[in-house]
């Protein structure tokens, strides 16, 4: 064995060439680096700031220019309906699926395949939304048709389910349904990985009173995930809100405001109402579509701030 | 002896004496759910819809077992076989959208998924023919653009997160990135839309100014998952790099991000699946035509989302050939986004085996 | 125990501590540590720590958990520094230089005093050759290929771990037991020619054969460096080390202080300080 000569002195107050290389090396990364971060913050408040830019004319436009000739607000509010009663669809119909299909992953699937099972569910969230739109035409809304006749002969006394019927099956109904499809597996990835945070001295615990699976599961794990549960929907609300193409494609529009979920004549949503006008407008009508972009950026950015702070409150009691 | 009586009653159905009290015979479960099974393909063979037959046959079966468990194994065991097949049923409710749609896809796209669907334009066809190359070529610039865009500043943004970050700034930052995450697509399109709109006017359209939209929408994910990766880099393999005078930003690059390395490229790869579909923010910034253009700073360019949903919204007369081209692109998205996701796994499954 | 008394002891304690003066042309102190104590924010850690460290000899220090003489350790070559809000009072020198001085670069410190982990930690994505060529490839040396396989065998022949792996030298580093890789994590911290090894529990993760190998090389080691070494296990104490210094917290919990400092001998043969003298009998602790 050879001996460690000690090595030319390195002084620790490093003078060489090469260590002040290394010190800029130092600089320069962590500077990128927070130079990233900073322009994300940048390039979130320009995507506010350009939106008002370009919105600001539809605000202050005389209301008589603005498509419809009444005004901004009386512009937007039909389609702020739409969106609401199309988003309000979705989370009826997608929470709930997406709390089952989590529980059914975590507490009742086999061990061995739940990790499958949930890259199944996740592929739900990988579909291109043009393609949802597309089979809800296609497929979904014609197959609708039969159920929307039924609920028009049977609950007809409902607002909702008033008629007259369509025979596309391109309805508010089927269009909330297609987004309750797109939401679970956001709301399902949230509350499948809270759940199986779930302590297990609390399961053991429920279990060892004598507790069936499903007591065990309204003792322990749903109060465990509940705010999660809240925050997931709001986040599963965000992204109904917020979508574009499959309402786009799917729902016949008129643009009445109704509550009639089965009927031909459906209010739009602002998103779909930009990507439908958008191609073919052309000045203060392109500022009129800005601006109701930033509405929906306002209100997504609302709930989500929301759901995010749900959402962290969970995790902060979990640990 | 009323002393010998617990203080408190107890639980309905722990009363009796034997452990084995009231249950269903052991192959209840599977053989009602094959009688209805055989039920749900008689009827569907005498001419119902399918998807019905399924649904009712399951529905009587399950209505029956919560029945008949109710009355040998009283209320609670009965609640607990109810929400079992709930929740079991709902599972594959799920996931039947899913299998419909990768079908209706399947089969509807079939039809024009050609030679020349991947070989031609759209540039002088009327009716019949024609393909999606400039659409395919456009997407391919575009994610790759966006790709290009979104990584260098994803990643770095979070190294600075997980490496270099503190109090407010960092929280600042975290905060906005999630909000981020939550922007409306259309949104993101409106952005890139209105700050080419002030510098080149409103009538503006570009490739780039798609590719900066979808950076919009990719850059949260590509944190979020880097960060993800960077956290579970054991602090033991930091420690011993800087054990040896390694400095930080070395450390970083050559043992933190190597580490990391498999489970970053899932991410990113799964972020340019999420983007790669989009189709409302390019229908605002790129728009679509129907030739070949590769240059991203100059003019409309086509898309593979954009010429789908054209196609269908308003295809030509007769429409049969529009229809078929705009089902042959989501085929075409539909295999991408799948291969991209299936890919994410096997790099994670291959390469990532070291931080597990 | 009143202060005045503590601190003479410890004086009492780093006087004693004598090494051998043919090494090191003649110095009989590498480390000299003086009025040391580290706070993490509001959290003091450890307090008024005055230690001359020998060179050329293992130096153990023992105590019961949460005394302080991990961050103590630390604390040697600035790695404590990596957790926020970590602050430093006290000078630490070696060879005469402080450390600690406004103008020393943390990074430089690391490359003269090295370190090894509890836990075996090699880089999961290096071979084992890369890992023991790591500290030199990672800091930017331009050194040929034949000069690095000659540090790299030189490396891992100090660290006796040569002849287990020359034939896979390509290897994953991860594919060794638990033993190889903490002396490959020994090869890879001498192959930067550190003048001082810190080691913090570096066999309490291994079995007993394991153990064994790492203590023989310990003194293998010493005779190249200077060594730190804290321990929880008494016997690897007093079979490996030369010098023992012993931590421990006030009645009222941290800071930890050191509490007694001599040779290996008179401190588990007749320790001064009765603490000492309890501990190490396993009488507490």
């Amino acid at each position: 064995m050879s001996t460690a000569e000690p090595s030319d002195k390195i002084a620790l107050t490093g003078g060489s060439r090469r260590d002040r290389m290394r010190r800029m090396g130092d600089q320069v990364f962590s500077g990128l680096a927070l130079g990233s971060g900073v322009l994300i913050l940048v390039a979130l408040s320009g995507v506010a700031l350009f939106l008002l830019i370009q919105g600001w004319p539809a605000l202050t436009a005389d209301p008589s220019q603005i498509p419809g000739g009444d005004g901004f607000v009386n512009y937007v509010a039909p389609l702020a309906f739409g969106t609401i009663l199309s988003s309000a669809i979705a989370v009826l119909v997608g929470i709930p699926m997406a709390i089952a299909v989590s529980l059914f992953i975590v507490f009742y699937a086999p061990k061995r395949i739940a990790q499958t099972l949930g890259a199944f569910v996740d592929l739900l969230a990988a579909i291109p939304s043009i393609v949802y739109g597309l089979w809800g035409v296609a497929v979904l809304g014609p197959a609708m048709v039969g159920l929307q006749g039924w609920l028009e002969g049977h609950l007809g006394f409902l607002p909702f389910f008033k008629g007259p019927v369509t025979t596309t099956g391109r309805t508010m109904f089927t269009a909330g349904l297609v987004l309750g499809v797109m939401i679970l597996p956001i709301v399902s990835a949230v509350t499948r990985e809270v759940f199986s945070q779930t302590p297990r001295k609390l399961i053991e615990g429920a279990l060892a009173l004598g507790a069936t699976r499903w007591e065990m599961i309204r003792m322990t794990v749903l109060p465990f995930g509940r705010s999660a549960i809240v925050g997931a929907s709001m986040l599963g609300l965000g992204r109904a809100l917020g979508e574009t193409m499959a309402v786009a494609l799917i729902l016949s529009i008129s643009g009445d405001v109704t509550f009639n979920l089965i009927s031909a004549g459906n209010p739009s949503t602002i998103a779909a109402n930009i990507a439908l006008k958008f191609p073919e407008s052309s000045g203060l009508a392109v500022d009129v579509l800005i601006a109701s972009g930033l509405a929906l950026f306002a209100i997504t950015l609302v709930v989500n701030m929301a759901a995010r702070s749900v959402i962290a409150r969970a995790e902060r009691g979990a640990r | 002896m009323s002393t010998a009586q617990p203080p408190v009653p107890v639980l309905p159905g722990t009363t009796g004496s034997e452990l084995t009290a009231g249950k269903l015979p052991q192959r209840a479960v599977p053989a009602v759910y094959g009688v209805a099974a055989l039920a749900a393909v008689g009827l569907a063979l005498a001419g119902m819809n399918r998807a019905l037959a399924i649904v009712l046959a399951a529905a009587v079966a399950g209505v029956f077992l919560v029945g008949w468990a109710w009355l040998v194994e009283g209320r609670r065991r009965a609640i607990d076989r109810l929400v079992t097949i709930s929740v079991t049923s709902a599972f594959f409710a799920a996931l039947a959208p899913l299998v419909s749609l990768v079908e209706t896809v399947a089969v509807k796209g079939s039809a024009r998924f050609d030679a020349e669907f991947f070989t031609s334009s759209m540039r002088n066809v009327v009716g019949e023919g024609g393909g999606a190359y400039h659409a395919i070529l456009g997407t391919l610039i575009i994610t790759g653009l966006a790709t290009l865009m979104s990584v260098p500043i994803g990643v770095l943004t979070a190294i600075y997160l997980v490496e270099y970050g503190r109090g407010r700034l960092k929280t600042a930052i975290t905060f906005f990135v999630d909000l981020m995450t939550g922007i409306p697509s259309i949104v993101a399109g409106l952005f890139a839309f209105a700050v080419f709109a002030i510098f080149f006017g409103p009538g503006i359209r570009m490739g780039i100014m798609g590719a900066v939209a979808l950076s919009i929408l990719m850059i949260p994910i590509v944190v979020r998952s880097t960060e993800e990766m960077l956290k579970i880099v054991p602090n033991s393999l930091r420690e011993a790099s800087y054990a040896l005078g390694v400095s930080k930003w070395r450390t970083i690059v050559k043992v933190v991000l190597p580490t990391a390395l498999a489970g970053m490229i899932t991410g990113i790869v799964v972020a340019i699946a999420r983007v790669i579909g989009e189709t409302a923010p390019l229908l605002v910034t790129v728009g679509a035509i129907t030739s070949v253009n590769g240059d991203p700073f100059n003019g409309r360019m086509s898309n593979l989302p954009v010429f789908s949903y054209d196609s269908y919204r308003s295809p030509g007369v007769p429409p049969e050939p529009y229809l078929q081209r705009a089902w042959a692109a989501a085929l075409a998205l539909i295999i991408i986004v799948l291969a991209l996701n299936l890919v994410a796994r096997l790099v994670y499954r291959r390469y990532g085996t070291h931080l597990r | 125990m009143p202060e005045t008394e503590l601190g003479q002891q410890i004086a009492t304690g780093t006087a004693v501590a004598t090494p051998d003066p043919s090494s090191r042309g003649g110095r009989t102190t590498h480390l000299r540590v003086k009025g040391l104590n580290v706070h993490y924010g509001d959290f003091h850690a450890v307090a008024d720590i005055n230690m001359d460290i020998a060179p050329n000899a293992v130096t153990a220090l023992i105590g019961s958990s949460g005394c302080g003489k991990s961050t103590f350790l630390r604390s040697l070559n600035r790695m404590h520094e990596l957790i926020p809000g970590a602050r430093t009072e006290g000078l630490v020198e070696l060879d005469g230089q402080d450390i600690y001085a406004p103008d020393v670069d943390p990074v430089l410190v690391r490359r003269k005093i090295g370190m090894v982990f509890q836990s075996p930690n090699p880089f999961p994505t290096m071979s084992i050759y890369d890992n023991v060529a790591a500290g030199i490839k990672l800091n930017g040396s331009r050194i040929s290929r034949s000069e690095l396989d000659g540090v790299v065998e030189w490396a891992l022949k100090g660290a006796s771990l040569w002849d287990e792996v020359k034939d896979r030298l390509k290897g994953p580093g991860a594919g060794l037991s638990g033993g190889q890789q903490q002396r490959l994590c020994i090869a890879r911290a001498i192959a930067v020619q550190p003048e001082v090894i810190l080691m913090d529990e570096p066999a309490s993760a291994l079995d007993p054969i394991a153990t064994q190998a790492i203590e023989d090389l310990l003194l293998e080691l010493k005779k190249d460096y200077t060594i730190v070494i804290v321990t929880h296990n008494m016997q690897q104490a007093a079979r490996a080390s030369d010098y023992t210094a012993f931590f421990n917290v006030g009645p009222d919990g941290p800071p930890g202080r050191l509490i007694e400092f001599d040779t290996t001998q008179k401190i588990f043969g007749a320790p001064s300080n009765e603490q000492t003298a309890a501990y190490v009998t396993g009488r507490f602790g």
